[in-house]
């Protein structure tokens, strides 16, 4: 059950060398995670759009946010991405962030999902083993300097007890009833503190969802209107086919929306 | 067992394809003073004999916790017992701190049974001279195992090793259809028995023996000196009681002497290597 890290040379921290093997600043990039517990398990949604950072020019020693310093902003590069993928039989997880870094992380947790069935004893890792080693990845990966870019969202079911974490690039990590990365921090998290109740069901749960990601649709620029929804329970997973949500664009604000701000030219 | 042209090395096969220096480790076991373990469905309980030198010497530690869940008991030589529970804890807690979940028993087992295949198979390492009772829970429950010096495990409702644990088998084989569904009390009622047994009429007193519990929703613990003198008060008044009652205790009293022969390397003492 052991993982390869990339290894540094020597001066890892200082020589442009060593800078080409590890992550500065994300280029290829998904946007938030929305999730919540529900009466039978977690539900969790993603939209399907990533961006790629263009022409970047380096800032040395910079430690930025999601967005790069150095880049002329970024395009709607793919359209098509799945970002929550099942982990084992009891776990689901969903990544924001650098995509390179979450296919890596991706197959870190195959290894350890295999041989954790190559044992065949009747033992399983539930969701919050896998939380908490995912935990220890990405701490570990931030004390060398070397930050797998993602912010992670882990939820699943194991023996009808339900559980919902998050692990940040810098191994900050917390379990919580919802949970949302990026934008959906602001965003969609004050409608789920408002809203989320222990008992909702299905349907309900999704609506909840849906809520908070039409709202980050019209305000996150890195959104796109194509969703997915995957749900965890004692059963299994499963992932919705990808759909949109009805928007609203017919408000007065923007019909005219320089109106409050006429330049002079 | 005697003395032959392929016992020097522990790389070295007899023609009838035996590793006789890993024999020679199994023998070491049954030099150790006797270590019992069973198992209920929820519930694990190692109970040891304790053997000082001297009366001026204290007795040696041959119960280690390992883990919350998790106890082992040696027989043998006590210091590659003491290094292997180290190695035991170490890979516990190790899982735990990845993981935050405790380590399933059967897998720490399998990585002692790894541990001790190693020795057997260098030419420049001796096999381990100790025989370990592990019992732990898992997701499936209680479970209790047993690790020889030859790398082999096995899973067992109750067993006992070391010397003259041949009589705590032979009480263990009678009762242990018992034990799935058996109380906790029961449980360690058994196991007190069963070190009784080894002790071939000497009085069982609960300075004599050490007995540690684990189970669901019951991290791993000794259980103190009063605790055990008051379950062996509750037998041995029957067993004192020679007016035919029918208890448990006057069965055993019967028994006992009955057993006295049966020692598993002979009535030999516990050897020095021990200590």
């Amino acid at each position: 059950m052991t993982f390869t890290i990339p290894i540094d040379n020597g001066d890892a921290l200082k020589n442009a060398e060593a800078d080409s093997q590890r992550t500065l600043y994300p280029y290829v990039t998904g946007t938030s995670i929305v999730a919540i517990k529900y009466k039978d398990g977690v539900l969790m949604a993603s939209d399907m759009g990533v961006l790629m950072a263009s022409s970047l020019c380096k800032f040395k020693g910079f430690m930025v946010d999601n967005e790069c310093a150095g880049s002329y902003g970024s395009t709607l590069r793919y359209k098509n991405i799945e970002r929550v993928k099942a982990i084992g039989k009891h776990s689901l997880l969903g990544a924001s962030g650098e995509i390179s870094d979450f296919q890596e992380i991706l197959r870190y947790l195959d290894e350890l999902v295999l041989n954790d069935n190559m044992w065949d004893d009747g033992n399983s890792l539930g969701p919050k083993e896998v939380h908490n080693y995912l935990t220890r990845v990405m701490y570990n990966r931030r004390n060398k300097f070397n930050p797998l870019w993602n912010t992670l969202v882990l939820g699943g079911v194991k023996n009808g007890e339900s559980y919902l974490g998050m692990v940040s690039m810098i191994g900050v990590s917390f379990e919580d009833n919802h949970v949302a990365t990026g934008f959906g921090n602001h965003l969609a998290r004050p409608i789920l503190r408002d809203e989320w109740r222990a008992d909702l069901s299905f349907e309900d749960g999704v609506k909840l969802l849906e809520k908070c990601m039409r709202v980050l649709l019209y305000r996150d620029r890195s959104a796109i209107n194509k969703l997915q929804i995957a749900k965890i329970t004692e059963e299994g997973v499963t992932v919705s086919q990808p759909y949109s949500l009805k928007t609203f664009w017919e408000f007065q604000a923007f019909h005219n929306p320089t109106a409050g701000a006429q330049g002079s030219w | 067992m005697f003395r032959n042209q392929y016992d020097t090395d522990v790389t070295t096969w007899s023609p009838t394809g035996r590793l006789f220096q890993v024999e020679y480790a199994m023998e070491a076991v049954k030099q150790g003073s006797a270590a019992i373990g069973l198992r209920s469905r929820s519930h694990v309980v190692l109970a040891c004999v304790n053997k000082a030198q001297s009366e001026l010497s204290s007795h040696q530690k041959k119960i280690f916790k390992v883990d919350d869940h998790i106890g082992v008991a040696i027989a043998g030589l006590t210091a590659d017992g003491r290094v292997l529970s180290r190695y035991m804890r170490s890979e516990a807690i190790n899982h735990s701190f990845t993981y935050e979940s405790p380590l399933p028993v059967g897998r720490l087992v399998v990585h002692l049974a790894d541990k001790a295949q190693v020795c057997t198979q260098r030419s420049w390492k001796r096999p381990y001279g100790v025989g370990l009772l592990v019992g732990g829970l898992d997701e499936s429950g209680a479970h209790l195992y047993y690790n020889c010096p030859s790398g082999n495990y096995f899973e067992y409702q109750a067993f006992a090793i070391g010397s003259r644990s041949q009589a705590a088998k032979t009480y263990l084989e009678r009762r242990f259809e018992s034990f799935g569904d058996a109380s906790r009390e029961d449980l360690i009622k058994d196991a007190i028995l069963a070190v009784r047994e080894t002790l071939q009429g000497e009085t069982l007193k609960s300075s004599l023996c050490t007995v540690s519990v684990l189970g669901v929703g019951e991290p791993f613990h000794f259980l103190d000196q009063e605790t055990i003198q008051k379950v062996i008060d509750t037998f041995e008044k029957v067993a004192e009681d020679e007016e035919g009652e029918a208890g448990e205790g006057d069965a055993e009293a019967a028994a006992a002497p009955a057993e006295q022969g049966g020692g598993g390397a002979g009535d030999q003492d516990v050897a020095p290597m021990e200590m």
